[in-house]
């Protein structure tokens, strides 16, 4: 029993099927090993035992009956923007501290439905605005490998519970990075798919051209069994593509001979800590030896994707939490004086400083006379940052770089200068503008902490994007590596 | 308030008569319990996100094609964004720079009989809004929010109207096509249908347009007209008497009969429009808009121009008889029975069943005389069996008893005296019991013929004859 | 680009966020420091570039069929509301 929270997640599920241990054993070893951690990394907003329990001793008498679905009896844990019935859906905001959902996200429903045990809801930055945890109305989550560090963010919860192996895998959504980036500074593998690939009914909304749904977990095998099932067409989300879902688990093992990686020029620029850049350099030799060709391509409009980004994310924001009012859901000010004063409080009360700063900058760059200045434009420099891609996916099939600039930070390093701290999503914020899948997987270490390493695909290339990772995991053992005290 | 010229454009809502709303599946009937049809969607819950309705964008394109309109190929839904109680998202869904329906028009009526041509710059889908209530809730306002999500086509028209009875004609145009196209049931008191009126004046001649004031949300065609009315006599008073007027939102009071300022709807009017990224851009080809097209039933304007050639109606009847799909059914109805007298049907339709239905506020489905029984009536006028005058009388009867024609004509013995001796035999009566007019008539009182004519009807309880009365009469005072 | 303090109100007001005089002048730093990082989009040339609205071109609006499929769960929906009457949200009272 000892050793369940070190088996990946394709191990347990096999394990539970071969009936070596009951799912009842495994989601309490998980609830236990997160009790324990709390105090430490705060990971979760919500622990859900004793639906988890339930859960469970139904898994495994679905189990012992011989039925039972890909993931049933494995534990899993949701950020805590996924609503779940039933179950309060926070998104690490006061706004939303008495709201309980009273309908499953689709994402929920599909990995209920295949069989997993949810057993928690993970702390997040408010409402997956921030890049370190620290916006949380829950406070900070900490870094398993240091805990005077962050974890990064927003899905920092969900990182550092799969990275500390409380969990196996557990779900995440990426806007500008916040899959990947958390994935990177914790040591972990993560996915952010395609934009459409998984369904955003029942994410609460940040910014809707933008948000994408995916999956942490320690191997890239791990997370291509997950998007597997939550992945898919959903008639409920006019952005959701009817694409079939292929499998991604029986794909992983093609082989990489004659993968052409494309070595992104612009993510190898002067704000690159050398030290991560040489971990970068080394897994792109460990791809060479698997077969792979390198090219270097260039990407001239990829450095102004932050910027774009800090102009579009703000105004869909602005408008996707004008809904937070006071009147129907969320938090809602003591005696109002009059209408406006409802709203007024209500908003000013339930958000935190870092979600206000981009609803205002939102407004703003929304507002009359400032609109084609700024949201017009930044919508036409995303149209030549797309282009970029769609170019460089003419010669390359993947494009592998860094995930970060830097390994993880210390809590408070970049909390007064938020530029500083948007500065962190400089390689991932890409992907999201064009809704390109990308992986973030561990590279090495630099100083004793992981660093990651970014692979990032054209549309619906999820398959070859996990191949990619699953390959350089088979030829190296960063993604086994457990931060201390969590063996 | 010579020396002054009134402009102003409607911009209509009409509600889509779809089952469902536009972006959930809610449903939209009146009437139901605060809150009983309004959904996850509806009600703006955190994660959900909005898919359209199909049938509202057949509709909306069904208006488009129905008054010769671009319909877009490609339309875009944006998001209206402002905080109000009724809007559960903080921001409307509706469709800004490119709208589904685009540079269409539609032809009016005056008075003097001429036409008029009515621009309608574009016809938009979005989403209504919820509704707040008022009454009984001491301190507090109560929001119920089954009406969120409706689909309304908001149909916008060119500053083209250039008096309130311009513009209640227009509205009454635009009423008359969305019933035909069974795209909205046009209930007024409901709400169903609905219009803001831009309205305002300048010196006539001026080329410029004067500064206009938006008159929210009037829902009657008589209220359209008072309330403009009201409106043009307050501008121009306010610039006579030297002041100004602003670009506002003002509320009609029916109770009061006037406008007044809104100004808690004035606050911020910076709406941040922006593309929705929740919803796709629309897409139509040609396949369906083709399909639309043929699903189309014959519009009014074509319908008023085949009775009038069909039937030899004059343009006002046909007019009349076609400003509703329902009449029209009812008036072909009719003819079908009578196909020789379709002038008289008309007449009768446009006369008295139009009365009697206006006297107890009926709409023509709900008549009394159903089409099938004033054929019947009819019948009896074209075979001479009853006078066009005792025809009124069997018709009140008929309204009142829900008789048939036939029914009414023996039960109270009206068939008219077309026997010639029996006639005769009256006119002689008559004669003899008035020797003194039969004298002066005689003499060369001419005048007193119609005395002889009313004296055999009232003989024969207005039952003879009156053109064979006529022509016996002339015979023996000829004679 | 520094924003004035009344920017700062006004945009405030408009996004309905009641602001402290101490929020405002943080906001006024912020913000003034953001919209001077995303001043570098100006030297983007953008010519005849169309915007995008959306990361998956070429895709267009699904039409659902228009059938009901909605039952009535206001009860279960209002339990997350703070003040309802009769079935009906509450706010304080509006005056048109």
């Amino acid at each position: 029993m000892t050793d369940l929270h070190t088996s990946t997640l394709t191990e347990l599920a096999a394990g539970l099927r071969a009936r070596r241990f009951s799912s009842v054993e495994l989601v309490r070893a998980c609830l236990d090993r997160i009790e324990a951690s709390q105090g430490t990394l705060n990971a979760f907003i919500s622990v859900t035992r004793d639906s988890a329990l339930r859960e469970a001793a139904a898994a495994d008498a679905a189990l012992a009956a011989g039925g039972g679905g890909p993931l049933t009896g494995v534990p899993i844990a949701h950020k805590d923007l996924f609503c779940t019935q039933g179950v309060r859906t926070s998104c690490g905001s006061r706004m939303l501290d008495n709201f309980v959902s009273p309908y499953d996200a689709t994402v929920v429903a599909r990995l209920k439905a295949a069989g997993a045990v949810m057993v928690g809801k993970t702390n997040m930055d408010e409402f997956a605005m921030g890049s370190s945890n620290e916006t949380s109305y829950y406070g900070p989550v900490r870094n398993p490998w240091d805990t005077s560090l962050v974890p990064g963010g927003s899905s920092g919860g969900s990182a550092a519970a799969v990275a500390a192996r409380l969990v196996p895998a557990a779900t995440a959504t990426d806007t500008g990075g916040s899959i990947r980036q958390p994935a990177a500074l914790c040591g972990i593998t993560g996915i952010k798919p395609t934009y459409g690939r998984v369904s955003r009914y029942g994410m609460v909304a940040f910014a809707s051209s933008l948000d994408q749904g995916g999956v942490l977990a320690t191997t890239a095998a791990d997370a291509a069994l997950v998007l597997r099932e939550m992945a898919g067409f959903d008639v409920n989300d006019s952005t959701s593509v009817d694409v079939p879902v292929p499998d991604y688990v029986a794909a992983l093992e093609q082989p990489l001979g004659g993968l052409k990686v494309g070595v992104l020029k612009e993510f190898f620029d002067k704000g690159l800590d050398p030290k991560n850049e040489e971990r970068v350099r080394e897994s792109l030799r460990v791809y060479e030896r698997l077969g792979a060709t390198l090219t270097e391509v260039s990407l001239p409009n990829l450095p102004l994707s932050v910027p774009v980004y800090y102009v579009v994310a703000p105004a869909e924001c602005s408008s996707n939490l004008a809904r937070f009012d006071g009147v129907r859901f969320g938090h809602r000010c003591e005696n109002p004086r009059d209408l406006q004063d409802l709203y007024r409080r209500s908003r000013a009360e339930g958000f935190g400083a870092e979600v206000k700063r981009r609803i205002m900058t939102g407004t703003y760059v929304l507002s009359a006379g400032y609109y084609d200045a700024y949201y017009l434009k930044a919508q036409r420099v995303r149209q030549l940052i797309n282009a970029d891609f769609v170019r460089a996916f003419q010669s390359v099939d993947v494009l592998i770089g860094p995930t970060t600039p830097t390994p993880a930070f210390a809590l408070g390093a970049k909390t007064a200068d938020p530029v500083t701290m948007y500065l962190n999503d400089i390689y991932t914020i890409g992907a999201n503008l064009a809704g390109l899948p990308a992986v973030s997987l561990p590279c090495g270490f630099v100083d004793g902490l992981p660093v990651g390493l970014q692979i990032v695909g054209p549309h619906f290339s999820e398959a070859r994007v996990l191949q990619a990772a699953h390959a350089y995991q088979r030829a190296t053992d960063w993604h086994a590596r457990v931060p201390r005290g969590y063996a | 308030m010579s020396g002054w010229e009134t402009v102003i454009g409607l911009e209509i809502h009409a509600q889509l008569a779809t089952k469902s709303k536009i972006f959930s599946g809610s449903a939209t009937a009146y009437g139901a319990p605060p809150n009983a049809q309004a959904n996850l969607v509806d009600l703006g819950y955190p994660g959900v996100l909005p898919v359209l309705n199909a049938e509202a964008v057949r509709m909306a394109v069904k208006f488009g094609l129905a008054m010769g309109a671009r319909i877009a190929t490609h339309s875009v839904f944006a998001r209206k964004n402002y905080f109000y109680p009724d809007l559960p998202k903080g921001y409307q869904i509706s469709q800004y720079e490119l709208p589904i329906v685009a540079h269409g028009s539609l032809e009016i009526l005056l008075e003097d009989g001429s036409a008029k041509r009515i621009g309608v710059t574009r016809a938009h889908l979005e989403e209504d809004a919820g509704k707040s209530l008022h009454e009984g809730l001491p301190g507090f306002t109560g929001i119920d929010l089954n009406r969120a999500g409706t689909p309304l086509l908001e149909i916008v028209s060119e500053p083209d109207m250039r008096s309130a009875k311009e513009a209640v004609a227009y509205m009454k145009k635009v009423h008359t096509l969305v019933r035909y196209l069974e795209i909205c049931d046009g209930n007024m008191q409901e709400g169903s249908f609905r219009c803001d009126a831009n309205v305002s004046v300048r010196k006539a001649g001026a080329e410029k347009f004067g500064t206009r004031a938006e008159i929210k949300n009037i829902n009657s065609f008589r209220f359209v007209e008072r309330a403009i009315n009201y409106e043009v006599e307050r501008q121009i008073e306010l610039i006579e008497s030297g002041g100004k007027v602003v670009q506002e939102t003002r509320l009609y009071d029916p109770d009061k009969g006037e406008t007044r300022s809104m100004r808690s709807k004035e606050e911020a009017n910076d709406y941040r429009y922006f593309p929705d990224p929740d919803l796709l851009p629309v897409e139509l080809d040609a396949a369906f808009i083709d399909e639309v097209r043929k699903s189309l039933p014959e519009l009014p304007d074509q319908k008023a121009s085949r009775f009038a050639r069909d039937y030899g109606l004059s343009a006002y009847d046909a007019g009349v008889l076609t400003a509703s799909r329902e009449l029209s059914v009812y008036y072909e109805d009719v003819v079908r029975a009578v196909p020789h007298e379709a002038k008289l049907s008309a007449n009768w339709v446009n006369g008295e069943l139009a009365a009697a239905l206006n006297k107890e506020n009926l709409e023509i489905t709900a008549s009394r005389v159903p089409a099938e029984r004033l054929a019947g009536l009819v019948a009896r006028i074209s075979d001479q069996t009853i006078s066009g005058k005792i025809a009124k009388e069997v018709f009140e009867s008929m309204w009142a008893d829900g008789a048939s024609a036939d029914q009414v004509i023996e039960s109270k013995g009206l068939r008219q005296i077309t026997d010639t001796s029996a006639i005769e035999k009256v006119i002689d009566d008559v004669l003899a019991k008035n020797p003194g007019q039969l004298a002066d008539y005689r003499s060369g009182k001419d005048k007193l013929f119609g005395f002889f004519v009313g004296q055999v009807m009232k003989a024969t309880g207005g039952k003879a004859n009156p053109a064979q009365l006529n022509q016996l009469l002339k015979k023996k005072l000829g004679s | 680009m520094a924003l004035t303090r009344e920017q700062i109100a006004s945009i405030a007001a408009l996004a309905r966020l009641d602001l402290s005089s101490s929020e405002i002048l943080v906001y006024q730093n912020s913000l003034s420091s953001i919209l001077d990082f995303i001043g570098a989009l100006d030297a983007a040339d953008t010519a005849d570039v169309t915007p995008m609205a959306h990361p998956l071109p070429g895709m267009s609006q699904r039409l659902r069929p228009d059938v009901v499929t909605e039952a009535d769960h206001h009860e279960q929906y209002q339990q997350n509301a703070t003040q309802v009457a009769a079935g009906l949200y509450l706010v304080p009272k509006v005056i048109e």
